[in-house]
């Protein structure tokens, strides 16, 4: 374990420093508390954030013709797809919306939620050359890959208010909530991420199990069917899923629709958050051992 | 008394070798191996064979303003104790306590993206090396002048050559302004004035007052920066203290002396990506008894035992000769001898004649190498045996001196009337 001291004196067994010396900056020696989190060391290194999301969205498009403007198809494609296999073809309602702009809603948080969900359960293997090489607080890595498609997803933000004129749609006052969904499904994406990245640098098997769970989880929230449409008796447990509560939710914002039962979804944020927790406390549990097997 | 920067407490490093080799890659494999260490009381390996000590008890300390070199063979822990103290990796036992800012070069351009120019880059790697944007901002020309590649910082560093590439990220690492400077092998890379250009500004970094600890292989440049040295050998502490006294002790632990003889077949010195075809090394007087003392003058003769593994038709065999700092005094190759090698195709001997040693006295160590016309370099050993020198009677005239530098030359004088 490495601590920080910034004011106290060591909190270490060990002789004591000579009287005119000052208190080491930082002591070096084996990990032993469970729950030190040492998050005071990922605020110091807070640009380290930025920089890494940045690395990240300007080399995403580089050497591709149509760049940055896949941030918008790609969605665009999906919405179109889609809505001819599951509205035309499959006549699956969407609660009185067109589908399209249905669809697009639920495709904003989501796209969102699995592109951050695979990148931080990934992080660790695609940045173990920094792990390698260069000491700062590990929990940047898995935090900045949850950051970084909030960048495409406010781009994509655009054709959405395309579409609502299209189909004239107006938002509600909901609208001023959406951040909370956002940082709902970020803190979802995160959660997650701190379980099955350390787990990754382990077992390269977790690279294949990630993109299995997001399929699944994706077919378990309500992105290309209405909640409607889930049998009543299931409903609650459905709505224990914190996306379910956070597609309802953009729903609900952008285009008017019924909104989601708040108190299940606080009781889902909680979940979450517990969750999130104990994935702090696995993920500093384990990255000890990050450079050592990586 | 000056103030202690780095205080290490009998660090100690174990690796799972099994880890290491992909014993537990899959889940499946950690399942069935979970089900069997159920019962155990804790994680850690029973078996000793399953374990390796990269670290054993190392304990020193390093006043503030000092330099030290740490010198050691390949795989004597040197990387990672400079792990430990960059707080890359946890140490198993022991501790360390660090005063002051630590910056740590372990490799040159971490954490570059090729697809981004160099000014993004310049930024990117300092951010990952610790330093902050205005940092960067404030130093971003510095940066770019000393790197020397201004033209060419809007251009994505995939398009620069690897020497542009090494001089840029050097560039941003020599102008981290950390009050511990941790350096590994960093000035192994690049030309060699750009070496020049980093070995001076590491000076400037230690004449500034700063703390300096420094990986080596080049015993010169250790000889040039540190007042002391600290040598490693299988993970624990051969030696602290005196430059010139540690480095003959780190060639004295590398390479064995007394007897001429080294076997080479598995030899810590062998670079990476080689073929073991040099097996061993003899070193023989005129009468062909191996000794690992000779006298200046005297007749040398230094036995590769070879083994071609694949017929070699144009075999090259190179010997350099290096004093006590590990600095080439002169090379044997037979590229520039008249003499021809027939083709080789079975294991044998080949014998290289020195008539009269020019050395002057001390202790010398020979590096090795053997390759093909056809295929290049295939093997090669750096400071593979050492061998003494003694005072001897070079010139024929049973005269000699002390401090006649390195390598002794015959020479005649006359007088021409004009």
């Amino acid at each position: 374990m490495i601590r920080k001291t910034a004011l106290a004196p060591p909190l270490v067994a060990g002789p004591t420093p000579q009287s005119k010396m000052t208190n080491p900056l930082v002591v070096i020696e084996p990990r032993k508390g469970l729950f030190e989190l040492d998050l005071a060391a990922v605020w110091q290194y807070r640009e380290l954030v930025y920089f890494l999301v940045w690395r990240d969205v300007k080399v995403r498009y580089k050497q591709t013709a149509l760049g940055a403007a896949w941030v918008i198809l790609q969605p665009l494609m999906t919405m179109a797809i889609f809505t001819v296999i599951f509205s035309y073809f499959a006549k699956i309602p969407s609660d009185g919306l067109p589908y399209p702009v249905f669809a697009y809603a639920a495709l904003l948080p989501w796209n969102y939620f699995s592109q951050a969900l695979s990148r931080s359960g990934n992080s660790m293997i695609g940045n173990a050359h920094l792990i390698t090489k260069v000491y700062f607080p590990r929990l940047i890595i898995p935090l900045a890959s949850t950051f970084t498609p909030a960048v495409d997803l406010l781009v994509s933000v655009v054709p959405l208010l395309g579409l609502m004129i299209w189909y004239g749609v107006s938002p509600t006052r909901g609208v001023l909530v959406l951040p909370l969904f956002l940082l709902l499904a970020l803190v979802t994406a995160l959660s997650v991420g701190l379980w099955l990245s350390p787990i990754h640098v382990r077992y390269h098997d977790v690279g294949y199990v990630t993109p299995f769970l997001i399929q699944l989880w994706m077919y378990a929230s309500p992105v290309i069917y209405p909640v409607s449409l889930v049998p009543e008796h299931w409903r609650l447990l459905y709505s224990f899923n914190p996306m379910a509560g956070v597609i309802e939710g953009f729903r609900w914002a952008l285009l008017g629709k019924q909104s989601p039962d708040f108190a299940v979804m606080a009781v889902s944020a909680a979940l979450v958050v517990a969750l999130l927790l104990a994935g702090l406390v696995f993920f500093k549990h384990m990255e000890s051992s990050f450079a050592d097997i990586v | 008394m000056s103030a202690i920067a780095i205080r290490v407490e009998s660090i100690s490093k174990q690796y799972k070798i099994g880890v290491r080799k992909y014993r537990h890659d899959t889940l499946r494999d950690q399942l069935m191996d979970g089900l069997r260490s159920l019962f155990r009381h804790n994680g850690r390996p029973q078996r000793a064979g399953d374990t390796i000590w990269a670290l054993k008890d190392v304990s020193f300390e390093v006043k503030q303003g000092e330099v030290i070199g740490i010198i050691g063979a390949n795989g004597a822990g040197k990387s990672t104790l400079l792990k430990i103290l960059s707080r890359i990796t946890e140490p198993t036992s022991g501790r360390a306590e660090i005063y002051g800012r630590v910056g740590s070069l372990l490799e040159v351009g971490t954490g570059f993206d090729r697809e981004l120019t160099g000014r993004e880059n310049i930024y990117l790697n300092g951010a990952i090396l610790g330093m902050t944007k205005r940092e960067i901002d404030r130093k971003f020309d510095e940066i770019v002048a000393f790197s020397g590649v201004e033209k060419f910082i809007e251009t994505p560093i995939k398009r620069y050559s690897s020497g542009m590439y090494v001089r840029l990220a050097f560039a941003v690492a020599a102008h981290l302004e950390p009050e511990i400077l941790i350096v590994d092998e960093v000035l192994a890379v690049g030309d060699a004035a750009f070496q020049k250009k980093c070995l001076g500004k590491m000076q400037e970094v230690a004449g500034r007052g700063r703390t300096v600890l420094f990986v080596s292989h080049n015993l010169g440049a250790v000889q040039n920066l540190c007042e002391r040295v600290l040598v490693l050998s299988h993970g624990q502490m051969e030696y602290l203290g005196n430059t010139y006294q540690g480095i003959n002790a780190y060639l004295g632990t590398t390479t064995v002396s007394g007897n001429g003889y080294v076997d080479l077949s598995s030899h810590p010195a062998r670079w990476p990506g080689c073929l073991p075809l040099l097996t061993a090394v003899r070193l023989l007087d005129a009468s062909g008894t191996p000794k690992g003392r000779f006298l200046t003058g005297e007749t040398m003769r230094i036995e590769l035992t070879f083994d071609p593994v694949i017929p070699i038709d144009h075999p090259k065999f190179g010997i350099g000769v290096e004093d006590c700092l590990g600095a080439r005094v002169f090379s044997l190759t037979t590229d520039l001898s008249p003499s021809v090698l027939p083709p080789l195709r079975d294991p044998c001997q080949i014998i290289c004649h020195i008539q009269e040693l020019p050395l002057t006295p001390g202790r010398y160590t020979l590096s090795l190498s053997a390759g093909t016309f056809e295929n290049g370099l295939m093997d090669a050993l750096g400071h593979a045996v050492a061998f003494d020198v003694e005072l001897g009677d070079f010139f024929g005239t049973g005269k000699t001196e002390a401090n006649l530098g390195r390598v002794l030359v015959k020479s005649l004088w006359e007088r021409t009337e004009r």
